[in-house]
């Protein structure tokens, strides 16, 4: 018998460190060659790690949540015939020396061959005693828990403690619990049937959600945002696409708004090249780049990713349309690569019919610009001698204002949407 | 006739009545006491404090007899102890009278006013009290009943003679040869038991199957067993019918059928305590009752505006630390604080020989309320400093909630336990869970470390057996 340790690969160029999303397997799980045993999620993309052996899991190295280091002890697992372990130790059965094996915590986990560190303490409903959730309604007819000194207060408040949720072990009530009891204001009266609901969840921000927080923090925190709404009449728009894809040949995929859209951004963006952008603040150079990568973003049902149409200004209306549908069916089932999902240049944010009348999109840091779409609705509009109903839509776009006028946001906006009011124009050079 | 009013009138100077007087007088209400004895009430001068007195003088004159008999593993010696129980008895008057005036010196210092003689009720505000100046009329915004309790009398064995009450019992001259106690409650058997180490020769006749009925078997067989090391005959199932002809001996019938006589100097009756609800002008009120007391709510207040009541009258248990708590409590109610009657535990202390605590549910109460219990016992045969000791009689036990640990009932019998009830009445008002307790540091070596390890055996991880 040997031990057999498992060390985070390296997953990805450059990359000095992975987080751990998902464990799909426990402490004493036997495991075959090739079992996924645990998934990690760098920068953009999630890797699976499979099980180089067969054997049975001693020990994990990280908590879901932990950053680990690549190159850093993963797992071990115990093996037939000689292990990878130098001195096979007897520590199957000790956790606890287990643990002293680990390596030390340290503060920056982006050094390389650091140890796993926790990425947010322990979650309270770790803590809690068996039986009692934090915050769950005390049952029927117990006596709320509260010591003596509490207790009065409380009647001294005029407070009823059983109305008082208690966060301490068992339900306790502490003074804490009375002081925000207290802070809160008086409870409305209950309507028969209604209950408060005082239960408060603690969930742990872990993988993709953790990211596009960062991620979302970092665009607010160091862009001067300004949004710029503006309507466009996309009636003829809708009336080609219409046409075009009533004729398009069965290897074409069908036509959608955002294709014409990324074609008329390749056309402003000729004119006014500074929009597609990537400004590194700290260094104070904006990187101007001559391919239009245009990120588009897309909700998948772990969160919002953002895969990459590199070069449309080298694709025309189906190729663009079949990379957009490509990459966003790689984006919904979790297969787009890392390359896939970083590169852009610039952004596009859709939400199709449920775009609503205006939004406010947060710029994908470090670009300037991104280009909001709301949805498209038949309005009245007056063409001097009567209404007539016309398909609108608006645009939300926002730029970083450090480095874009809004003068010259408005003309990018406007430019945009001359094309789109005028789709003949998307395709005619000069 | 004279006539006054004030704030708050309390009606006798118990346990219950004078905290209840002082802790008024030190919010500043202008208060009255009346009693129509002595202050301090039954507690002071004819319960707690003095049998405790007694207690301690025959079990201090037990161990010089155990001593002088050779029989002491301590090497300890000596030769035929004597006991000479009048001065006993006069060392006994002497702390109750001291502790008397140090209750005297409270509500002095409160600016109480103490009226001497007995109070009757005109009506819900007002109360006439007989001194030995005339009759003296109070009119009060509040008053409070706490008239307290006395020993229950059998009607087929009157007091007076050799038949004696716990009263009589404490201020005996001389140490009776027979004495024969009626009632195998807490009283008789703390009072039998000294006159045991005294050198009278007890019998307890108790009507039920065993001693010390409202308690679990497991907490009374220690002392059931010491009783008869001490040579006390205990008859259950037997109830007393009555004094023997000559007046010398009792008639008991035991099993339900066959009648024995037992030869006495004195018959103890100790069969309970019943409240004292007459002889103040209760009908010139319309007080309502529960059972033979007075109802109260969760504030002490009784049916009647302004009208209180606190202590033994108002119902179980009877115990002078509950009196306290809600005499403080009332006192503040009449000073305006927002109070009500919250309290956890009521510990329970029964000073026989070894000693018995309880505070909180006993499992059966648990269990019969349904609660899953886990329950965790340990026994001083395995704490050092019981053995030190010659006490490793006893254990304690605590026990809690199967699901969150939160400790429901502890309870021990030993000697010197009653000075655990301290810890046990904390844990159980501040609401510990069992890893409260095991975690508290407990001194070594003390007896309380069996609290702590009765909490980790809850735990299954008692470290010490």
């Amino acid at each position: 018998m040997g031990e057999y340790v498992i060390k985070l690969p390296d997953v990805g160029e450059g990359v000095a460190e992975a987080e751990m999303v998902e464990w799909r397997v426990e402490i004493g799980d036997l495991v075959r060659e090739d079992t996924i045993l645990a998934a990690v999620m760098t920068d953009k993309a999630t890797v699976e790690i499979p099980s180089p052996v067969s054997g049975q899991i001693l020990w994990l190295g990280a908590e879901v949540g932990d950053s680990v280091a690549v190159g850093s002890p993963l797992i071990r697992l115990k093996v037939e015939g000689e292990g990878s372990s130098p001195s096979p130790v007897a520590t199957a059965a000790e956790p606890s020396a287990q643990a002293e094996d680990m390596p030390k915590a340290v503060a920056k986990p982006a050094i390389p061959g650091a140890a796993p560190t926790r990425a947010s303490a322990p979650s309270r409903a770790n803590v809690q005693a068996p039986g009692t959730p934090y915050g769950a309604p005390r049952p029927e007819g117990d006596r709320p828990l509260a010591s003596p000194a509490v207790r009065l207060r409380a009647r001294e408040a005029g407070v009823d403690l059983r109305q008082v949720p208690g966060s301490g072990p068992a339900g306790r009530i502490s003074h804490q619990d009375l002081d925000a009891f207290i802070a809160r204001g008086p409870q409305a009266v209950r309507s028969t049937g209604l209950q408060q609901n005082v239960s408060v969840e603690d969930i742990k921000l872990v993988g993709l959600r953790r990211r596009i927080a960062e991620k979302m923090a970092l665009s607010n925190a160091r862009i001067a945002h300004i949004t710029y709404v503006e309507e466009v009449d996309v009636t003829a728009l809708e009336e080609l696409r219409a046409a075009l894809n009533k004729q398009k040949r069965s290897d074409q995929p069908k036509l959608t708004l955002l294709p014409f859209l990324m074609r008329a951004m390749v056309r402003a963006i000729a004119e006014q090249p500074n929009f597609n952008a990537l400004f590194d603040d700290e260094a104070g150079i904006i990187r101007q780049h001559g391919g239009v990568h245009i990120g588009v973003a897309a909700q998948t049902p772990s969160g919002l990713v953002v895969p990459v149409v590199k070069h449309a200004e080298a694709r025309d209306l189906w190729d663009c349309a079949a990379e957009v549908n490509r990459l966003a069916e790689a984006a919904k089932t979790g297969s787009a690569t890392r390359e896939e999902l970083s590169g852009s240049t610039i952004t596009i944010t859709s939400l199709g019919a449920m775009g609503g009348v205006a939004t406010t999109p947060i710029v994908n840091y470090p670009e300037v610009a991104i280009v909001g779409v709301n949805k498209i609705m038949v309005r009245p509009v007056w063409d001097g001698s009567g209404f007539i109903p016309r398909k609108i839509m608006n645009l939300s776009s926002s730029f970083d204002h450090r480095v874009i006028d809004g003068w010259n946001a408005a003309l990018f906006v406007q430019r945009i949407k001359t094309l789109l009011e005028t789709p003949a124009m998307i395709f005619v050079e000069g | 006739m004279k006539e006054i009013s004030c704030k708050l009138i309390v009606i006798g100077a118990g346990p219950g009545g004078y905290v209840c007087a002082i802790r008024a007088g030190q919010l500043g209400l202008d208060a009255v006491i009346v009693e129509a004895r002595r202050l301090g009430g039954a507690c002071l001068n004819v319960g707690c404090i003095p049998s405790k007195a007694l207690i301690h003088a025959a079990e201090e004159f037990d161990k010089a007899r155990h001593m002088a008999a050779g029989r002491s593993p301590l090497g300890i010696s000596l030769s035929a102890p004597e006991i000479d129980l009048a001065k006993t008895i006069a060392w006994k008057d002497g702390l109750v009278a001291r502790l008397r005036g140090g209750v005297a010196g409270l509500l002095k210092k409160g600016k109480v006013k103490i009226v001497a003689g007995a109070a009757r009720f005109r009506d819900g505000k007002t109360i006439a009290v007989e001194t030995e100046t005339g009759l003296q009329i109070i009119r009060a915004e509040a008053i409070v009943i706490a008239t307290g309790s006395a020993p229950v009398e059998l009607p087929f064995l009157p007091f007076g003679g050799s038949v004696i009450s716990s009263t009589e019992a404490l201020s005996l001259d001389k140490v009776p040869q027979k004495l024969v106690v009626v009632g195998g409650g807490y009283i008789g058997l703390e009072l039998g038991t000294a006159f045991a180490k005294m050198g009278s020769a007890v019998t307890v006749v108790e009507a039920t199957a065993r001693i010390l009925p409202q308690y679990d078997a497991e907490l009374t067989r220690p002392v059931a067993k010491r009783l008869s090391e001490l040579g006390v005959e205990t008859l259950t199932d037997a109830k007393a019918k009555g004094l023997g002809a000559n007046g010398e001996a009792l008639v008991v019938e035991v099993g339900g059928e066959k009648e024995i006589r037992l030869g006495a100097d004195k018959i103890l009756v100790t069969v309970g305590r019943r409240p004292v609800t007459e002889g103040w002008g209760r009908e010139e009120l319309v007080l309502d009752m529960d059972g033979p007391f007075i109802r109260i709510d969760e504030e002490c207040r009784t049916s009647m505006r302004g009208v209180y009541a606190i202590g033994d009258v108002t119902g179980e248990p009877m115990l002078a630390h509950r009196a306290m708590a809600q005499g403080e409590m009332v006192a503040e109610i009449v000073a305006g604080h927002k109070r009500s009657w919250d309290k956890r535990a009521i510990p329970a202390v029964c000073f026989t020989d070894p000693e018995i605590v309880s505070v909180g549910l006993s499992p059966e109460e648990a269990r019969h309320a349904g609660t899953a219990i886990k329950v965790g016992q340990f026994p001083f045969s395995a704490n050092g400093r019981a053995m030190t000791r010659l006490d490793e009689d006893g254990f304690v036990r605590v026990l809690a909630r199967a699901d969150n640990h939160l400790v429901l009932g502890v309870h021990a019998v030993g000697r010197d336990v009653s000075e655990l009830a301290a810890a046990f009445g904390l844990a159980l008002e501040m609401g510990a869970r069992l890893e409260d307790i095991a975690g508290t540091i407990h001194a070594h070596p003390t007896l309380g470390e069996a609290l702590q390890e009765a909490a980790l055996r809850a735990l299954g991880r008692a470290l010490h057996i």
